[in-house]
Parts: C-alpha cells; structure tokens; sequence
C-alpha cells in the first residue's frame, strides 16, 4: 500500500526533523534514497535543489514531489499529511507543557544537546549533495571531479560566507554560469 | 469575531506561504509583522514564545509556528485553517514543478544549469553547516564537540541510520540532565 507507505515515511520525517528546515535534509535522504529507494541520489539532489528555489518548507516541498513522482496526486496528499501529522500531535502537547509548566528545562536541556548532533547530520547530508553535484557516478576519484562546479561551489560559498547574499539569487547564478562555461 | 478570524487566518498565511522563500526563521518575521503589528491578534513578547515553540518543536518551522498562531487565535479551526493556508502554496508549486520535472531534465540546457545549481545548493549548506559549527564551537562544551564529531562519523561514515542518532542523543540529553538535577540536590 503506496500511500501508507510514503504517510509513514514522512511522519518519521517530521518527527524526527528538529530544528528547522536543514535538519530535515538527512531525514528525507534517509527515507527515499536509503531505505525505500524511490530515488537516486542524483534525483535527490535535483529535489532539494527545487525544494531550496521554491517558497514552503523543505520538508513538506519534499513530501509534494516524491509523493506526486511516486504515486500521483494522492501520494503527494499521503506524504504531506505524514510530514504534518506529527506536528498537530506535538506542537499543542509542548504548548501545553510550556504555559503550564513555564520554562519546561527538560525539554530545554534535551535540545541544547539535541542541537550538535543536528548539525552534524546536516553537515553529512550535505557532503552527500556535494559528492553528487560534483563527481559523476560513485566515483569520488579526484580525478573525476567536475572542476568547473568545484569552482562554482568555493565561489559560491565564499560570496556567501562575505556578503550575506540572498542564497536563492546565488544559486540560479551558479545555475546560469556552469550553462554559460559549457556552451562557449 | 472569530468567525472573521478563521478566513483572514488562512487567507494571511496563504499569502505568506506563497512568497516566503528561505524558510522557518523568515516565515516567523513575516507572521510577526501580519498577526502582532496589523492585526494585533497576539502580542509581541507572546510571538516570541511562539516562535521559540516552533523551533523546537520537530517538524518544518512554518507548520509549527502556524498550528501555534491558529490555535492562540481561534482553537481548532483556527489550526486547520492556519495549516491549509501555509501548506496548500508548496503542494500546488511543487506538483506543478513535478508535472514538468522529466521534460525539464531531459532537455540538455536545463540540464546543465541543474547541475550548476547543485553546486550552488551544496554551497548554501555548507554555508549554513560551517555558522552552525561556529555556534557549536563557542559554546566551548567539550561533551559537546565531541557529541556532533561522532555523530558525523556515525552519519557519514558508518551510514548509521539517522533515527538512531537522534534517538540516542536524546537519551543522552535526558540522561545528562537526570545526572545534573541530582549533582544539584546533592
């Protein structure tokens, strides 16, 4: 049953994501590319390529695309609901703790720790990213590196790491400039 | 009163899902500006609360902060309306997208500025993960630079399932704070 599955996958997905958007990332990779394989890698990197570039959050962009590529408008409603249902439970749940119980240190003290691991796990994810954006197949051969997106990507982070820019506006450059350097 | 309530809820967030792009933390000053300083539905020290509600609960940012807005305003219904208002922009954006999708990636020019743009998606993330780091490394926990090297190791280089890495951190974290509340009784 497809649309059981992909409502439980993205349940464990907006369960398991804390923190905000990036923190989803390793999650969703997890879910399509490891264990259910409804994705390739390469397929993934396209999807939160289009997730970053398109207004909503990440998680629930995700949950309408391999929803709907997997199985059909009905996917993408079973998939985005499994993303928010956890959140409908939770959120009042915490609210409630936190007016009641003012401060809730155990929750608090639980995240403070929570947070490194999270990052951690984007920082993965993200070298994943790279490793598809930049090597062709499995290969992670210095030999077969894409140096003309190497070169974009150390652009474009450090424009980014200076300037603060709208990261949205830098990659349709980095989009617009790797089409420019192969059509000359 | 909240009869009204319920339409310009999901008509708001309808309006600032669609054209929010960059995620929870701008989603929230969007909805600052619309619920605490134009209609003043909730107060600005309330947002505040609500806003740190929504980081840190699981979940996307922007369907935190709107169940926790819907429900201040008008309870339940005011929930539901706040939900399909900010998750209706993406569902129908990115199915269009999709519909597109496999005619867009096989043509060789788009194509192209994909994998250009992958790069620069890879770069965004990096971009986030090194300010996170620094947040991490300032806080000068030894446990926990340690805490976020195994993880990393565990994630990237063991393919650990993520699940249990969060899972286990949170046992930690509760552990952790269990020990510190006796070490304070003692």
């Amino acid at each position: 049953m497809i649309y059981l599955q992909l409502f439980i996958s993205f349940f464990q997905v907006g369960l398991f994501s804390i923190g905000g958007g990036y923190a989803a990332l390793p999650l969703i990779r997890n879910q399509i590319v490891g264990q259910h394989s409804w994705m390739t890698m390469s397929e993934f990197t396209n999807l939160i390529t289009i997730a970053e570039m398109t207004p909503g959050p990440i998680a629930v962009n995700s949950a309408t695309f391999v929803g709907i590529r997997i199985a059909g408008i009905g996917g993408a409603f079973a998939a985005t609901l499994g993303c928010i249902f956890p959140c409908l439970i939770i959120v009042p749940f915490l609210a409630f703790l936190y007016y009641h119980y003012k401060g809730a240190s155990l929750i608090q003290s639980v995240l403070s720790g929570l947070r490194p691991a999270v990052v951690a796990l984007i920082a993965s994810a993200g070298l994943s990213i790279a490793q598809t954006a930049l090597f062709a197949e499995k290969d992670c051969n210095l030999q077969n590196i894409d140096w003309v997106g190497a070169v974009l990507l150390l652009t474009a982070l450090v424009i980014l790491r200076k300037r603060k820019s709208n990261p949205i506006l830098i990659m349709a450059l980095c989009g617009v400039s790797y089409l420019g350097i192969h059509l000359l | 009163m909240s009869g009204k309530k319920i339409p310009q809820l999901f008509f708001s967030m309808l309006y600032i899902s669609t054209f929010t792009f960059g995620g929870g933390f701008v989603i929230i000053t969007l909805m600052k500006q619309k619920f605490v300083d134009k209609l003043h539905w909730i107060d600005e020290q309330e947002m505040l609360d609500l806003a740190a509600l929504s980081q840190s609960s699981p979940g996307a940012i922007a369907v935190n902060a709107a169940i926790l807005v819907g429900w201040r305003t008008a309870g339940a219904a005011g929930i539901a309306a706040a939900v399909a208002g900010t998750i209706l922009p993406p569902l129908v954006i990115l199915s269009a997208i999709s519909f597109f999708y496999t005619s867009f990636t096989s043509n060789p020019y788009a194509a192209l500025a994909l994998k250009g743009m992958q790069a620069g998606v890879a770069a965004v993330i990096f971009d986030v993960v090194w300010s996170l780091v620094q947040h991490v490394w300032k806080e000068k926990s030894i446990t926990n630079i340690l805490l976020m090297a195994l993880a990393f190791i565990a994630a990237f280089f063991c393919n650990l399932n993520v699940i249990y890495i969060i899972l286990a951190t949170v046992s930690f974290g509760i552990l952790r704070e269990i020990f510190r509340r006796k070490k304070g009784e003692a």
